[in-house]
């Protein structure tokens, strides 16, 4: 039989024994792997990212950049991703004094540092967790780890509830404001599917923060994290965060 | 009376009336369900699709070096190599695109110098700091630092 017979048969079979839902999962479970989008293969990826914590000068340009690129409101309510001041005095890991205005927009205010504190920056993103809190919440389907690694919402599915913003715990979402949906990074999903790199990486002056391909043998990712302390925030709770952090310090929660 | 199933008519009715609405449920949600919902997961593959739809607003260094050559250059050999080039230039995918549309911008140095370099809690020590008030209290840090290639002497 010819493939255009075949694929005939096989087609109306389909249309005629099943519902067009239950034809698409056949069609996937036929092909034994998921589809390759035009143009960037789902399957060669599996998107991580790094941050330096000791690269980190406070600057504010990653801050600024993602707003700029993903159109976040600039009220400071709305952040993709932000940048906090961790002032940790003496021995005391357990009680930080954190301070991030505007989520570090501007920077920070100049402030003196004391000669017992010890200080430092901790920028702040969606973890794109392999086993996300939000993701499991939500109660249609409109956000999702993607095929590639990267955790998206489906404005068009989303319907507001809110539930996801309220599981994230790193406080990584929010309710746009204009559209009233969930909205989150997206690890730039616009940029990375077309070989750059996300907006926030692109402006870090310091190359504190990195986009990492885990799925890509020549990624630097692997170093790092061979050949770092490495840790991830709230390994607790088991969200199977791929953000991951170098010399991040106890007082982080 | 009635032997067997005799009694059970009502039975029958209601498992008729079960596979209606079993038929129903099913015709339904075929037609509010997208037919590419469940093709990756729990979710619209669709939205793959939405969310790489946007467009790229910062172009990426790269892109500066097909025309910006000679300034790629000295900075590429400067403490500034690491630094994008619209980190201090601003967006400008449209310029890429369009050399005609939307110049660089030309930073300002005692804001854009100082959001790094002012002496602050929580900088590495690694990092380069001054006091400006000390360093240089007046006039634009170009003066004395190249900002493609800051060291001076």
């Amino acid at each position: 039989m010819d493939s255009a017979r075949r694929n005939f048969v096989a087609a109306s079979g389909k249309l005629l024994l099943l519902t067009p839902v239950a034809a698409a999962a056949l069609d996937w479970v036929l092909a034994g792997e998921p589809e390759k989008a035009p143009g960037y293969a789902l399957d060669d990826h599996w998107w991580a990212f790094t941050i330096d914590i000791a690269r980190c000068i406070g600057c504010g340009s990653c801050v600024r950049a993602c707003k700029t690129e993903n159109h976040v409101p600039l009220e400071p309510y709305y952040f993709r991703t932000w940048v906090e001041r961790y002032r940790v005095k003496g021995a005391d890991e357990e009680h930080p004094q954190v301070d991030s205005p505007d989520g570090a927009y501007n920077g920070f205010p100049v402030l003196p540092a004391a000669p017992d504190e010890k200080s430092f920056f901790v920028p702040k993103l969606c973890n794109h967790c392999a086993h996300s809190p939000c993701v499991q919440v939500c109660p249609v389907g409109a956000t999702f780890e993607s095929p590639d690694g990267v955790v998206l919402v489906d404005k068009s599915y989303c319907l507001g509830c809110r539930y996801c913003v309220q599981a994230c715990p790193y406080g990584c979402r929010y309710i746009h404001p204009e559209t009233m949906t969930a909205d989150k990074c997206t690890l730039c999903y616009h940029r990375i599917t077309r070989g750059l790199t996300t907006a926030c990486a692109e402006n870090c002056p310091s190359g504190a923060r990195r986009l990492a391909d885990l799925k890509d043998p020549k990624d630097p990712i692997h170093a790092f994290l061979r050949e770092n302390a490495i840790q991830v925030l709230k390994p607790q709770m088991a969200t199977g965060s791929k953000c991951y952090y170098k010399d991040l310090d106890g007082a982080v929660r | 009376m009635k032997e067997g199933l005799g009694h059970a008519s009502h039975l029958f009715r209601m498992a008729g009336l079960f596979v209606v609405g079993l038929v129903l449920f099913l015709v339904v949600r075929s037609l509010l369900v997208p037919a590419d919902f469940g093709k990756y997961g729990h979710f619209r593959a669709g939205a793959l699709a939405d969310n790489r739809e946007k467009p790229v607003v910062y172009a990426g260094r790269q892109a500066c070096t097909d025309c910006h050559d000679e300034a790629v250059t000295r900075k590429a050999a400067g403490a500034h190599a690491g630094i994008g080039c619209e980190t201090c230039h601003g967006a400008l995918a449209a310029h890429a695109d369009d050399p005609a549309a939307g110049k660089p911008q030309r930073p300002d140095p005692r804001v854009t110098c100082l959001v790094c370099h002012e002496r602050n809690a929580g900088k590495p020590s690694w990092f380069k700091v001054i006091v400006v008030e000390e360093h240089a209290p007046s006039g634009p840090c170009a003066d004395c630092h190249a900002p493609h290639s800051p060291a001076v002497g």
